[in-house]
């Protein structure tokens, strides 16, 4: 239970990081909060031969709250986008789901970005980014692109950084007015990795109608899972969600773009009809805050 | 290759020669003999091994030594001050929050970081702050009540 040995970087600076990055190239691989890199090399199941720790590059440790969305650095800890006000009142979906991200001594180490790379589809923060429609700012050595969350997720634990890159921070877009957001979840402990889990948004029209639904699943798909739902959840009255919604249907189109796997903690079956419950339960809870935003009352 | 590190533990200056790839956690015990961070599962599931950096509670099975150069460390050793054990210290011998002792420094060390900032807590916070700790015989009900008579004596003091 002992990391393999590696070559040790720590640079200082971001353009630093990218020449380290550079010229390590595809033996390279970026340590952040290492919650989940570290347990993987102590149980060594990963072995790179350069580690390269940005936990000295200040200038990557930023969360900036504008109207438009949140964007969150590199070197931001779970614990400071949860506790971020600001952050929390441009995407509150933020919140509600790093609540749930394992506990909260984990949540002091460990990276939103950093979760967003480990990519694991089981995490709460790629379904996120997924629902959101976010991206990730991937920066290397003379250059950078932005990556939509719907090209970032490549697989299970796999993103689209590609070697020499660095995701320098990623963007979760604000929602329109009128929104509302949740995020449920099953798991065998508070803190573990769940079961099953939905992430959801809802906007309504002007008359308060269901304009817009989605849904992003995880634990159940090599990636997040993203469902429009609009179709079917709309338009009605938001006033009289959970009536006049025919619920199972709403549960059955996303029960039927899921392809969950069985292990040791679920069957497949269990798995669909745990998602099949949240989805409802998650719709529910973001059209009610949809209808009792500051913008207005049901 | 070794890395000359310098960490400030429990407020002395401690120096180390450590590979990168030494643990947080064996640096504490092996390298500098503060043996009191317990080391149980090593991926950061147990939090016997939980120390304050920086006053924040961390795994220093999942931090690299060398990461942590010339930041602030506080072991369980360094949570008594002058020979007086400190308030959730007390509170777990008084409410039997205690018995083999395995997990008790990363229970401490969570503990004692979570009432600094939510000094009157409720049961669902208490339970939320520890639930990253796992006890397998004291049982959790006494830690539970020895977190709340923490926050007790905590406010007795102040006052």
């Amino acid at each position: 239970m002992k990391p393999p040995p590696f070559d040790y970087h720590g640079p200082a600076s971001l353009g630093e990081t990218l020449r380290v990055l550079a010229e390590v190239g595809p033996h390279g691989k970026v340590l952040a909060g290492g919650q989940s890199l570290i347990p993987l090399l102590n149980m060594r199941l990963a072995a790179p031969a350069h580690l390269v720790d940005i936990n000295r590059v200040a200038e990557l440790d930023t969360i900036a709250a504008e109207p438009g969305g949140v964007r969150v650095g590199a070197l931001a800890r779970h614990a400071a986008v949860e506790r971020s006000a600001a952050a929390r009142a441009v995407q509150p979906l933020l919140g509600q789901a790093l609540r749930l991200v394992a506990h909260p001594v984990i949540r002091n180490r460990g990276t939103v970005v950093g979760s967003l790379v480990h990519a694991d589809p089981s995490a709460e923060l790629p379904a996120v980014l997924a629902l959101l429609g976010g991206s990730v700012r991937l920066a290397r050595l003379g250059g950078e692109r932005e990556v939509a969350a719907a090209e970032f997720f490549t697989g299970p634990l796999e993103s689209a950084v590609a070697p020499g890159e660095l995701a320098v921070s990623a963007f979760f877009p604000a929602l329109p007015e009128r929104s509302g957001t949740a995020f449920c979840e099953v798991a065998r402990r508070h803190g573990d990795y769940a079961v099953a889990g939905v992430a959801a948004a809802v906007t309504l029209d002007e008359d308060f109608r269901i304009a817009a639904a989605r849904v992003a699943c995880v634990s159940v798909g090599p990636v997040p899972v993203v469902a429009d739902v609009t179709e079917v959840c709309g338009p009605r009255p938001a006033a009289s969600v959970g009536w006049d919604v025919d619920w199972d249907a709403v549960a059955r189109a996303v029960q039927d773009r899921i392809d969950p796997e069985e292990d040791i903690h679920a069957t497949a079956t269990y798995r669909r009809h745990l998602t099949g419950v949240l989805v409802t339960r998650a719709l529910k809870s973001a059209a009610h805050e949809a209808g009792h935003g500051e913008q207005g009352e049901l | 290759m070794n890395h000359h590190i310098t960490l400030v533990v429990n407020g002395v200056v401690r120096e180390a020669s450590v590979p990168a790839r030494r643990l947080l956690s064996d640096c504490l015990r092996h390298d500098l003999g503060l043996t009191g961070t317990h080391v149980g599962c090593e991926h950061g599931v147990c939090g016997a091994c939980t120390v304050l950096l920086d006053g924040e509670p961390v795994r220093s099975c999942l931090t690299f030594a060398v990461t942590v150069d010339g930041r602030e460390i506080t072991t369980v050793e360094g949570l008594a001050t002058g020979g007086e054990l400190s308030p959730v210290q007390r509170a777990f011998a008084e409410c039997h929050g205690l018995q083999c002792g395995f997990c008790t420094p990363g229970f401490l060390c969570t503990a004692t970081a979570f009432l600094r900032d939510n000094p009157a807590p409720d049961d669902e916070e208490v339970l939320e702050a520890i639930s990253g700790n796992l006890c397998r015989c004291t049982g959790y009900q006494n830690i539970i009540k020895a977190v709340h008579r923490a926050a007790e004596i905590q406010a007795e003091e102040a006052g």
